[in-house]
């Protein structure tokens, strides 16, 4: 199983698990993106990820390896949705098997936060006022921010 | 010399087109998306964006060459 996925139908919450599973790990943690009823004071009824699949699934298997690298996990993966999501549909889901804890919690929490600046991944959130806009990620909207390479 | 230009998301949506093959004296891309945003008002600034050249994560002030094409990415928003 490739470590980083892009998949354009409903991601299942127990998806990354049995692959994950290895007997020399004491600790497993998943963190779940869920999609969210609203946003910056407007009403969220469904969003659209676009996704430049072939620069997105390299850069997403670079950050997955670099997280086993620098935590010392045993194994890590994440899958990303593309197209239409409804609210509470899961966007992204990491999994992170460490013999201890502490180095799971801590890589999953770098796989999601460099998942979000470093993939040429976008969002388009539909309003209940009917309005449909591209949203920016919160660190991307900080003045003169450019993403490191 | 010859590159071809992407734009995806809000950018396609502001140039009003997903691709163009142009004809430039930008040597990086920096240079070409303000040759771009030129013809294309909407584009305004790139701050913020990223760009990647024949498929890698490039650096905005890379050297172009014939034949590149150049990927412009708006703000990300993964997640």
């Amino acid at each position: 199983m490739n470590s980083f996925r892009i998949i354009s139908t409903a991601i299942e919450p127990w998806a990354l698990r049995a692959h994950l599973a290895d007997p020399a790990c004491g600790a497993y943690v998943q963190f779940e993106g869920w999609v969210r009823d609203h946003n910056e004071g407007q009403r969220v009824r469904r969003l659209e990820y676009e996704v430049y699949e072939p620069l997105a699934l390299k850069e997403g298997q670079r950050i997955v390896a670099e997280a086993v690298e620098r935590f010392g996990l045993s194994r890590a993966a994440a899958i990303h949705r593309s197209g239409l999501l409804e609210l509470t549909d899961i966007a992204v889901l990491v999994g992170a098997a460490a013999p201890h804890r502490s180095e799971a919690f801590d890589a999953c929490r770098y796989i999601i936060d460099q998942l979000k600046v470093r993939l040429p991944i976008w969002k388009k959130e539909y309003y209940a006022n009917g309005a449909a806009e591209w949203v920016n990620c919160q660190r991307c909207a900080e003045a003169g921010h450019r993403h490191g390479l | 010399m010859k590159i071809q230009v992407r734009y995806f998301a809000a950018f396609r949506e502001a140039a009003g087109l997903a691709a163009e093959p142009v004809e430039t004296q930008a040597d990086t891309p920096a240079a070409l998306f303000r040759e771009c945003a030129g013809r294309h008002p909407a584009l305004q600034s790139y701050s913020a964006s990223l760009v990647a050249i024949n498929d890698e994560m490039a650096d905005w002030e890379q050297p172009l060459a014939e034949g590149d094409e150049v990927l412009f990415f708006p703000p990300v928003a993964g997640g």
